[in-house]
């Protein structure tokens, strides 16, 4: 068992690989947005990180998607790519993107002490979308 | 009294420790004593002993496992009380002190109402905070709190400003399990003396690595976690002052707190019976008197020697390192919580990248929000000491903080 543990604390060194670190030093579309669509925050109190998404849609698509906020690398960098994934991509498609695709986008196996971490945008981005359902 | 010329013998301390002497887990640095300590094979198999030789419950039986239990168990009440300078029956077993924490607020806030203040810090654990918060919605007294002064210390003079004649209870942790700060124990009980408020000392991060004496300190409560001092989890108590006790009225109802029960009304036992509703941890209590013993063998004395001397050591080397920021006191007495931040890394990811090198410490608010805001900060890195750290474990510390900032870069 312990074997296992030091392969796995050796090996985790990883989920701070260079694309992670580089999406959280040089965030992608992050800013505020005038004309969203929607918009929502999702705040994690026991990290103190804080997301607030905004998306403008066209049609049942998403033209643009940004955001604004501060927390931890993992959370900055998993919305930062999220934001350039949702890009383009169909409402419906959106709202059926897994914790999975989630972490594959991420590239990275995310332990569970930081899986709210990893997850906070794709819960604000759940969020937002239904939101939008519900002003339909 | 056996005298002692050498320092303590760290390595040995080490040895009765599984986790430290398991070849198999290294690297491992273990830095967060402050959430909960490491336990010894001593206290380990004081308790193992209750399971296998006379596991049975206590006040209840008449055959020999039975009254072994009970023995068991009330001897470590003496053992307790022993440790903080109390009489046995001042000695109430609870799960923690987060339990201990709220039978006492809770005890105390009967007598409150509007116009009443119970004056707290801006640095307690959410322990000592939230249950005086509930209580002050419901019986409407007032809230207040110590700021920070100098150097992450209280600041006395509001302190003396604050503490006057409204004020009922003063509750206090002695040692901040954030900032590593000492807070003026004997200060700030004379100050709520002098107000005739009683006084609740939260002892969490005090107890095992600062001497207790609650008769000079002539406190009301105090309250302490085992689990933090080397022994198992599940256990604490709450110590009261006798007469507080006894005009407390049990907030937990059942078997073995009660004298005579009849359809409509019942008799309380005495105390500190009265306050242990139900079958106790027995084992846990059995292990906490194991792990007093432990840090009694080592000499308390000795404790806070070696402590002192790592932390001291400690905090020079943590501020060696570029971009590094202290929150804590940077000299002087404190205790061993060593609270920082590391350029702009957030707590969670230098927390995470240290235990990938095998450095177990801590990041975030450490329960302790209303201070993490007053400081304009999430939270912080904190690594804490025990017993059988050593300089190289600092070491091993600084050079992961290197190496993470290497990441970060
Ligand atoms: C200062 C202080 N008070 C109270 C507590 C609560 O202790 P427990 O969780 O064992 O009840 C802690 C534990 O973190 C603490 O550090």
């Amino acid at each position: 068992m312990s074997d296992d543990t030091n392969r796995h604390q050796v090996g985790s060194q990883e989920l701070y690989r260079q694309n992670i670190l580089d999406h959280n030093r040089h965030p992608r579309n992050k800013r505020r947005m005038e004309d969203a669509s929607v918009t929502h925050r999702e705040l994690n109190f026991s990290c103190g990180d804080d997301i607030e998404l905004f998306v403008r849609t066209e049609g049942n698509r998403v033209a643009d998607a940004s955001f604004d906020g501060h927390g931890c690398a993992i959370s900055q960098a998993a919305v930062s790519m999220l934001t350039e994934h949702v890009h383009g991509r169909g409402i419906d498609e959106l709202e059926n993107l897994t914790d999975e695709e989630m972490g594959q986008l991420l590239g990275v196996e995310v332990g569970p002490a930081r899986r709210t971490c990893a997850m906070l945008g794709l819960e604000a981005l759940r969020q937002a979308l239904k939101k939008l359902r519900e002003d339909i | 009294m056996t005298l002692r010329i050498m320092a303590i013998d760290i390595q040995k301390i080490r040895g009765q420790f599984p986790t430290l002497v398991d070849a198999s887990r290294r690297p491992y640095v273990f830095l967060d004593t402050a959430a909960s300590s490491l336990t010894p094979r001593p206290v380990i198999e004081a308790m193992g002993r209750f399971y296998t030789d006379f596991r049975a419950n206590v006040h209840r039986g008449m055959y020999t496992d039975s009254l072994r239990a009970t023995e068991a168990y009330e001897a470590a009440r003496s053992k307790v009380a022993g440790f903080i300078g109390a009489e046995a029956e001042e000695i109430v077993f609870t799960r923690g002190a987060t339990e201990s924490l709220n039978v006492a607020a809770r005890g105390l806030a009967e007598g409150l109402g509007p116009g009443d203040e119970v004056v707290i810090t801006i640095m307690e654990h959410h322990a000592n905070l939230i249950p005086w918060q509930q209580l002050a919605d419901r019986s409407g007294f007032t809230l207040r709190f110590l700021p920070l002064g100098e150097d992450f210390r209280l600041d006395m003079e509001a302190a003396r400003q604050t503490i006057g004649p409204r004020t009922k209870v003063v509750a206090f942790m002695a040692v901040s399990n954030v900032l590593g700060t000492v807070n003026p124990t004997e200060e700030l009980i004379a100050l709520a003396k002098a107000q005739g408020a009683a006084t609740v000392i939260d002892v969490a991060q005090a107890a095992g690595h600062l001497p207790l004496d609650v008769t000079s300190w002539d406190c009301d409560f105090l309250a302490l976690s085992g689990h933090k001092m080397y022994g198992p989890t599940g256990i604490g108590i709450l110590y009261g002052k006798r007469p507080r006790l006894e005009a407390m009225e049990p907030q937990t109802f059942g078997g073995d707190m009660i004298l005579e029960v009849t359809k409509e009304r019942s008799t309380w036992n005495r105390i500190p019976w009265k306050f242990e509703a139900g079958t106790p941890h027995i084992a846990g209590a059995i292990g906490l008197a194991a792990a007093i013993g432990f840090v009694e063998e080592i000499g308390i004395e000795e404790v806070v020697r070696a402590e002192e001397r790592l932390a001291a050591h400690a905090l020079e080397r943590l501020q060696s390192v570029p971009g590094l920021r202290l929150y804590g006191p940077a000299g002087g007495v404190r205790g061993g919580a060593l609270s920082f931040a590391v350029d702009d890394i957030h707590p969670h990811d230098m927390a995470d990248l240290l235990s990938k090198q095998g450095i177990c410490v801590r990041g975030g608010h450490h329960c302790a929000m209303p201070l993490m805001r007053e400081l304009g900060i999430v939270g912080t890195t904190r690594a804490s000491l025990g017993i059988y750290n050593t300089e190289q474990d600092i070491e091993d510390l600084i050079q992961a903080i290197h190496e993470a900032k290497r990441i970060f870069g």
